[in-house]
C-alpha cells in the first residue's frame, strides 16, 4: 500500500513522484482535449438532430474534463490551465496519435466528408477505455486524483453508454453499416495501442501507486469491448501510428493545433 | 425580530441567486452552496459545481461575488469550487424541486439507483406516460422527454450520482 499523497505540495516534495504525476496528468487531460476538439468538429453535422445535441454535450463534459486536469497540473506549477491547453506544442502534447487522427476527408468549413463509423468507433473505444483508467484513479495515491475521478465517473456513464448503444445498433443493422464498423474496429487495432500505456515514465506511474499497471489496464479493456463487439479480439491493437505518449505525433495535431491555438495564440496575455 | 448571525445573512443573500441557465431556481436551492466562511468583513464561499464542462459556473461566481458584497458590512468576497465535494441531483432541496417545475423541468427521482428504471412525470400535468426523446439536453444537466398525456415537450434534471464501481 503506498502512501496517501493529500496536496499538491505534499507531491512536490518528492521529485520523481511529482515528475510521474505530472506525465500522467498531462496524458489524461491531453486524451480528453484531443478527443473533445475532434467531437466538436462535429458540431452541425451529426448523422440527426438529436445526435447533434447529444455529442456536443459530451464534448463539451469530456473538455471539462480536460480542464479539470490542466487545473490539477496549474496547482503543480505547471502553468495556467489555458497555456497548457491551447499554448503548448504539439510535440509537448501526450495525447494517444489516434484520438488525434483527423474526422474524415476535407475540413469543418469546406466539404467535411466525415466518417461516422470512425466517430462511433473511436469514441466507444477511448470511453471504455476511460472508464477503466477512472475506476483505478479512485484509488490513486494522489488524493486529488481521486477526487477528480468520481467527479468524472459520474458524468462519464452517459457517455459511455451512448457510444456503447451506437455501436451495437451499427453493427446489428445493414451489411454496409457492418462493414464500415468492422474495418474502422481493424484499423484501430492497428493504431490505438499508444492509448493503453503510460509512455517513458510508466514505471514509476505504478510503482508509486498513481494508477493500475498497463497490463491490467489493457486487459480489463479488452474484456470489456469484447463484451460488445461483434467480432472479438484477442490481442490489443498495435501502435502503427506511432507513440502519442512519447510525444511523437502525426501532422494531424497540427492541423487541429493550428486551428484550435488561433484565437489564443494571437494575444496570449489577453484576458477573457 | 431575530438579528441574523453574519453567516446567515451570507446564506439568505445566496438563496436569492439564480443559476444563470434557470431563472428563480437559486444555487443555494440547487445545493451548490457548501460552505460560508467569514473573516471580519471578508467572505469566503465554498460551491460545489454541477457538471465540470458547465460554461455557467464562471457567471454563478461572478453573481455570488456580487451579490454577497452587496451586503454592508462585506468588503470582498471570494468564490472556490471545490471538487472535494461532489454533487448529485439528491442535493436539490423541495424548494428547487418546485421551481425547476415551474420552469417546465422535472425534478430528478428521488432514491435513484443506477440502472434502475427512470419514471419521470410531467412538470405539467404530472402524468408518468412520458418518454425520453434524449438523453442529453440544451445544457449538461438536463435531458428531454415528452409526455403523451398532455402532449407537451419537457425537461428534466438527469439523475447525477455516484457511480456503484466494479470490483476494482
Amino acid at each position: 500500500m503506498t502512501k496517501l499523497i493529500r496536496t499538491a505540495e505534499e507531491a512536490k516534495q518528492d521529485k520523481a513522484y511529482a515528475e510521474a504525476l505530472t506525465e500522467l496528468l498531462y496524458q489524461l487531460g491531453d486524451d480528453d482535449f484531443i478527443i473533445s476538439y475532434r467531437g466538436s468538429e462535429w458540431l452541425g453535422l451529426a448523422p440527426h438532430i438529436e445526435e447533434d445535441v447529444a455529442y456536443s454535450s459530451i464534448t463539451q463534459n469530456t473538455m471539462g474534463h480536460a480542464a479539470m486536469y490542466y487545473q490539477l497540473l496549474e496547482d503543480l506549477g505547471e502553468g495556467t490551465a489555458d497555456e497548457l491547453s491551447k499554448g503548448r506544442k504539439p510535440a509537448e502534447r501526450r495525447s494517444s496519435v489516434y484520438l488525434e487522427k483527423v474526422n474524415g476527408t476535407g475540413d469543418y468549413v469546406e466539404e467535411p466528408e466525415y466518417d461516422w463509423a470512425l466517430a462511433v468507433v473511436r469514441n466507444f473505444l477511448y470511453e471504455t477505455l476511460k472508464r477503466v483508467k477512472l475506476e483505478a484513479l479512485t484509488e490513486s495515491s494522489y488524493e486529488p486524483l481521486r477526487q477528480t475521478a468520481h467527479k468524472v465517473l459520474m458524468e462519464q456513464s452517459y457517455h459511455l453508454a451512448h457510444w456503447k448503444l451506437w455501436i451495437e445498433q451499427l453493427q446489428d443493422s445493414t451489411e454496409v453499416a457492418k462493414t464500415k464498423i468492422k474495418n474502422r474496429l481493424d484499423e484501430a487495432w492497428k493504431e490505438f495501442g499508444d492509448a493503453l500505456t503510460y509512455g517513458p515514465k510508466a514505471e514509476d506511474i505504478v510503482k508509486f501507486g498513481l494508477s493500475i499497471d498497463e497490463e491490467t489496464l489493457q486487459e480489463r479493456w479488452l474484456e470489456r469491448v469484447n463484451e460488445v463487439l461483434a467480432t472479438k479480439y484477442d490481442s490489443i491493437p498495435e501502435k502503427g501510428l506511432g507513440d502519442g505518449r512519447a510525444g511523437d505525433h502525426k501532422e494531424d495535431l497540427e492541423q487541429a493545433f493550428s486551428i484550435f491555438s488561433e484565437v489564443y495564440m494571437s494575444d496570449p496575455q489577453a484576458a477573457w | 425580530m431575530t438579528t441574523l448571525q453574519p453567516d446567515e445573512e451570507v446564506m439568505e443573500v445566496l438563496k436569492e441567486v439564480d443559476d444563470p441557465e434557470l431563472i428563480d431556481v437559486s444555487v443555494y436551492d440547487l445545493g451548490m452552496v457548501h460552505s460560508v466562511a467569514i473573516n471580519d468583513s471578508d467572505v469566503h464561499v465554498t460551491m460545489i459545481p454541477t457538471f465540470a464542462g458547465c460554461p455557467a459556473l464562471d457567471i454563478i461566481e461572478r453573481d455570488v461575488k456580487n451579490a454577497v458584497e452587496e451586503i454592508s458590512w462585506v468588503s470582498s468576497c471570494t468564490v472556490e469550487f471545490s471538487f472535494k465535494h461532489l454533487w448529485t441531483t439528491e442535493m436539490i432541496n423541495d424548494r428547487g424541486r418546485q421551481q425547476l417545475k415551474k420552469l417546465g423541468i422535472a425534478p430528478p427521482p428521488k432514491n435513484f439507483k443506477e440502472g434502475e428504471e427512470w419514471t419521470v412525470h410531467c412538470p405539467y400535468c404530472d402524468s408518468n406516460y412520458t418518454s425520453i426523446e434524449n438523453v442529453f439536453g440544451p445544457t449538461a444537466c438536463r435531458s428531454i422527454l415528452y409526455c403523451k398525456e398532455c402532449r407537451n415537450p419537457f425537461e428534466a434534471m438527469k439523475p447525477v450520482l455516484q457511480q456503484e464501481l466494479n470490483a476494482l
